[in-house]
């Protein structure tokens, strides 16, 4: 049997609905789609709640949440050691251009930049301030707009709620401002 | 054993990420950059799926492993804190080039910087903790 569909990367309409399928197996063993949760559950579990009431909870109702994190980590090892070629990401051209234009070599070709990413480039003080600041962004951000994509806009859109309609429309004002005014800047 | 079920859906849930594209940084550049269908189309698809499903079971065509009624908690009712909120994480999420759960999967592919990221994320949502009282929601 020819595998290389699985090899390949696949189309949105497959994966769509299978990120709707974790939702609603999560959904059926009682618990919610949300990963952002898992964040507050480690500062629970290292002593947050010494310093804030809104660690105190008992994070030992939250253990499952840390094991998906955990399957989650497996699953991404398991994907690019059995389950990919080296077909690379198939960008827009007027994308793979703009990013060569701001210093980007061979975008698409792994999953993240290393010019973000590559361990080699921790000694700059300027790419270590930036994964810091993104990540105290995400970590704060997350927690003030109470969840994620995975809660709002896959949980909350699919329930229909407002609240996450509006987290929506936020991450996307941020998210569109970074990219297409404060990157270029950057980078 | 129960813990094996949750193993068992984040392993899934990390392979679809990843086989999706949905990790890539370069993805989320291309969507913030209105370049590419493909991540309107998962998210989109995403969200239509899930839409059927839980009014098929409101219906009460399906029921939770124990029985009960399938249900989303409802979010608190509210404007600041989610659009400040939300504005603040897709900073971070255009940025970074992924939310919380790609973070842990990309860890997983290899990329090692992501500790710090998700080091940083922990310590924001540490912060939040520490000022959330003083903040408008």
């Amino acid at each position: 049997m020819d595998l290389q569909f699985i090899l390949n990367p696949w189309p949105w309409y497959v994966s769509g609905p299978l990120i709707a399928f974790v939702m609603a197996l999560l959904l059926y063993f009682g618990k919610t789609f949300g990963m952002s949760s898992n964040l507050s559950t480690m500062c629970s579990m290292a002593g947050a709640g010494k310093f804030s009431d809104f660690f105190n909870v008992n994070w030992k109702d939250k253990l499952w949440n840390l094991t998906v994190v955990l399957g989650s980590i497996i699953g991404g090892f398991i994907a690019v050691q059995f389950l990919s070629n080296d077909s690379g990401t198939n960008l827009n051209p007027t994308t793979i251009g703009e990013l060569e234009k701001m210093g980007f070599n061979n975008p698409g070709k792994s999953l993240v930049p290393n010019e973000l990413f590559g361990l080699e480039n921790l000694n700059s003080p300027s790419t270590l301030l930036l994964l810091v600041v993104g990540g105290l962004l995400v970590g704060f951000g997350t927690r003030y707009a109470a969840g994620c994509t995975s809660g709002h806009a896959i949980s909350g859109l699919s329930s229909l709620q407002k609240p996450s309609l509006i987290a929506v429309i936020g991450f996307f004002i941020g998210g569109l401002v970074m990219a297409n005014f404060l990157l270029p800047l950057i980078f | 054993m129960k813990a094996l079920r949750f193993l068992l859906v984040g392993i899934f849930f990390g392979i679809i990420l990843v086989k999706s594209e949905a990790v890539s940084w370069y993805r989320i550049y291309e969507m913030f950059r209105f370049q590419s269908f493909h991540m309107y189309g998962i998210i989109g698809t995403a969200i239509i799926t899930g839409i059927v499903f839980l009014q098929i079971s409101n219906k009460g065509y399906i029921k939770s492993i124990t029985g009960s009624k399938i249900h989303v908690p409802k979010k608190e009712h509210g404007l600041v804190r989610y659009i400040v909120g939300g504005i603040i994480f897709g900073f971070g999420w255009a940025l970074i080039g992924a939310c919380p759960g790609p973070m842990y999967i990309l860890l997983g592919t290899g990329v090692w910087s992501m500790i710090i990221v998700i080091a940083a994320a922990i310590v924001g949502t540490f912060i939040y903790g520490l000022v959330k009282n003083k903040l408008p929601h």
